[in-house]
């Protein structure tokens, strides 16, 4: 036995105790749905875990209907303080099942227990304590006095972090004053029907979450329903492109969290140790599965030799397989679908010339399941220095001068995050400046915080979630009459309009015609 | 026949213990109709140096955790107090005179204003600090730190509202403080800092001394370890002394409010407490 050999640590799942069947949680109760049910399964074994209801284009109308009554006598005028309350009832009722949460998420997704147990769930928890504190500070949100929500928000989130989606579209949605009709991920439904019921444990009044399971035709009914204020998407860039085309023209607010394509900068006097850490976390935490994953590494030239072959080393150490066991790093990529995008980029490296290298490691028979993967001598035109992977796969390319790393860097229509390690505080701070990405993470990697804005520039989406800015994304000022419209009305009548505005915010500009076809594209990957 | 009561000494709350007072000296606490209900510890110019001593000892442990955390503990007081509410209530009708609805109002205020303080512990330096765009190649941000220990001399007319109202700001940031209570209904004090002792506020963090303000506050304005000095309760002292004292050292002092609207909640009262750091970095590409 060598020393990398450790005895099985599951985490039990007596601590479970899941629903055979799940419905469609509307107005504060589950009900069924009217699409044909689903099954959610594990991806580590493919074994059943739910049947899911699947809700359908009038379920989509019901739950939007249930968030808009519960927004007009219950929720717009609850004070901000009330809404705080609840919001700490959700934050303390996540912490307190805790366990159960993250054995749920790493059972229906796939990731290591001890990502679930360490970061997604005490992440989850901290959102909702984070904005629990501003219900009633929304004077301080950056709008003036006296901002208003927005009304019914309708959010679409991704398999790779189910709950700790949930928690940053809801959170800061709820504290804003708005309703919300949320749908999870097809392959990922099971974290958001637990927490419906620590919804229904914390007494929140029906409708004023709604959560409705589906697959990508339900998101776009939601997305594209007349009720809706505000539409919140977090997943792939071509759903997101879609979204934005759909609601152009309408009054709906909108805010993408899209794809990346991170680069993760290295310079030769990184502290290396730190750095193999650094790009480790980057790329294999969640299995790649992250919008923001540092997938492509820029490292400087007269290193390169070096960290490739301690990154090998580092990878070859990493522990894939059971994602219940306490000492797995490498859990099972979340659907079959996306295992086989991965094989396609993958050989499509290949074909292209650039030299791949996976750790070695023993692949459990069922389930899916990726290797560690390292490509070198990537080209920058290469696919897999272009595409989002969204998996296990990094891409290692070369660089010589600051001026290169950054011009590299930046040569992506992505921009949600980038890494820079350097003993240099200056250099960090001149390279930061000129990366056009979101989030600059510098001498560290995959760092949240509730307190902290994330989202991306270019096709990365638009709007931040975290922080001050993940509020505004949810109120409009006191004297808007709503959307782009009223801002025009503004512009027209100039400075004098603002006083008129008391009694022009009952009358909501008409909707313009929708000009383009609902989105139809399906799955929503981060 | 009915059981006879069991009543509790009301003692001082210095670094995380409930000692007498040194000077073996205590007061008289009555009721609005003057009927006896406890005698409080008057605490000596040597409680309140011990005082700050122990606050002193508790603002590195306390302003360096993060502000999640604080978050987290002073919301975990509002909690307690909810359940400790009844008492609250009970010792408040009594002490005041007043009826259950208004003692209960009261109360109610209190729990919901200690959310709204312990809300704001991971917020108020988005709010308080920026990033400033200085012309030159330099990263430059300012954020509000803790001032240090913060002495505060509580509103004299109320039991639970007017402590809360001026402590819970001041703990915010992650000063410590020295809470002189109300000369007249220090009861609620004694019983909140029994909450305080019971939570995750370290030792330290909060310590009560109950007495006389007009003999303690002289000694907190005049000590030198002292960062900051909140006059609100002092209105019928002496203050503009105090205040002169408290120039010795260059305190930071808010002065006297009279009225029900004393130590409204505000934004100030957090930053009032807090010094701003500027940090200036180079930015170069070489």
């Amino acid at each position: 036995m060598s020393f990398l050999e450790y005895a099985p640590a599951p985490e039990s799942r007596a601590i479970l105790s899941l629903r055979d069947r799940y419905g469609l949680f509307i107005d504060g109760e589950f009900v069924d749905g009217r699409g044909t049910p689903f099954q959610t399964i594990s991806p580590a074994t493919e074994e059943h875990i739910a049947t899911i209801a699947n809700a359908n284009e009038a379920d989509v109308a019901d739950a939007v209907a249930a968030a808009r009554r519960a927004y007009d006598r219950t929720w717009s005028k609850m004070s901000g303080r009330d809404r705080g309350k609840y919001l700490f009832r959700i934050a303390r009722l996540v912490q307190e099942r805790s366990r159960e949460l993250a054995v749920a998420e790493s059972l229906d997704n796939g990731k290591p227990i001890k990502e679930s147990r360490d970061v997604d769930v005490p992440l989850v928890a901290a959102w909702f304590f984070y904005y629990a504190g501003w219900a009633d500070k929304l004077d301080h949100a950056g709008l003036g006095a006296d901002p208003r929500a927005l009304g019914v928000a309708a959010q679409v989130i991704p398999w790779n972090f189910p709950l700790l989606m949930l928690a940053w579209k809801i959170a800061p949605a709820l504290a804003a004053g708005n309703t919300v009709v949320l749908k999870p991920a097809e392959t990922t439904p099971l974290t958001a029907l637990i927490f419906a019921e620590i919804l229904q444990q914390a007494d929140l009044p029906p409708g004023v979450v709604n959560i409705i399971t589906g697959a990508g035709d339900t998101g776009a009914a939601l997305v594209a329903h007349e009720g809706v204020d505000k539409v919140a998407f977090t997943g792939s860039t071509a759903v997101g492109r879609a979204i934005a085309k759909q609601v152009a023209g309408t009054d709906k607010k909108v805010t993408l969290e899209l794809g990346g394509k991170a680069a993760n900068i290295v310079f030769d006097d990184a502290p290396i140790d730190q750095a193999i850490e650094g790009i480790v976390n980057g790329i294999f935490f969640n299995q790649g599965h992250v919008c923001c994953a540092g997938s492509r590494l820029l490292v400087q030239e007269n290193i390169h030799d070096e960290v490739v072959e301690r990154l090998k080393l580092r990878l070859s150490t990493l522990r894939l397989g059971d994602p219940l066991d306490k000492n797995t790093d490498i859990g099972a990529i979340n659907s079959r679908e996306q295992l086989e995008r991965i094989h396609e980029l993958s050989e499509i490296g290949v074909a292209e010339g650039a030299d791949r290298w996976s750790a070695p490691c023993d692949i459990p028979e069922n389930g899916f399941w990726y290797a560690p993967t390292i490509f070198t001598n990537v080209q920058t035109s290469s696919r897999i220095a272009r595409d989002e992977i969204f998996g296990p796969v990094l891409s290692v390319l070369t660089f010589r001068t600051p001026a290169e790393a950054i011009a590299k860097a930046n040569n992506t229509p992505y921009g949600l995050s980038a890494g820079i390690w350097t003993d240099k505080g200056s250099r960090i701070l001149a390279v930061a400046d000129q990366l056009r990405a979101g989030v600059i993470w510098a001498n560290t990697f995959n760092r949240f915080d509730p307190s902290s804005p994330f989202g991306g520039y270019k096709e990365s989406g638009y709007g931040r979630e975290g922080g001050r800015h993940g509020l505004a994304a949810y109120l409009k000022p006191a004297s808007s009459v709503g959307g782009r419209a009223g801002a025009q009305r503004r512009l027209e009548t100039g400075g004098a309009a603002a006083s008129a505005v008391g009694e022009a915010a009952s009358e909501k500009p008409a909707r313009r015609a929708r000009r383009t076809p609902k989105p139809t594209k399906k799955g929503a990957a981060k | 026949m009915s059981r006879l009561a069991v009543p509790k000494t009301y003692k001082l709350y210095i670094g995380g213990a409930f000692p007498r007072s040194e000077s073996g000296r205590t007061y008289e606490v009555v009721s609005a109709s003057g009927a006896f209900l406890a005698n409080a510890a008057k605490a000596s110019r040597k409680d309140a140096r011990d005082a700050v001593v122990a606050a002193r000892a508790a603002v590195a442990g306390w302003g360096g955790a993060t502000a999640y955390n604080r978050g987290q503990v002073l919301y975990r007081i509002a909690e307690l107090l909810e359940g400790r509410r009844a008492q609250f209530v009970a010792e408040i009708e009594e002490a005041e005179g007043v009826t259950r609805a208004v003692a209960s109002a009261q109360v109610d205020e209190a729990i919901d204003r200690w959310v709204w303080y312990a809300g704001w512990a991971d917020k108020f330096a988005q709010v308080a600090g920026n990033a400033n765009p200085v012309a030159g190649p330099y990263f430059n941000i300012s954020v509000p730190e803790p001032t240090g220990v913060v002495a505060v001399i509580v509103p004299q007319d109320s039991s639970l509202l007017g402590f809360v109202s001026t402590v819970a700001p001041a703990l915010v940031a992650g000063n410590a403080v020295v809470a002189v209570a109300s000369e007249r209904f220090p009861l609620s004090a004694i019983s909140l800092a029994e909450v305080l002792a019971t939570s995750d506020v370290p030792k330290g963090v909060v310590n009560v001394l109950t007495g006389s303000p007009a003999e303690i506050a002289p000694w907190l304005a005049s000590h030198a370890d002292v960062n900051a000095l909140d006059l609100v309760g002092a209105g019928d002292l002496d203050w503009i002394s105090l205040e002169i004292e408290a120039a010795d050292t260059l305190k930071r002092v808010l002065r006297p409010e009279q009225g029900p609207d004393a130590a409204a909640p505000a934004l100030g009262r957090i930053s009032a407490f807090t010094e701003t750091k500027t940090v200036w970095h180079t930015k170069s590409l070489r």
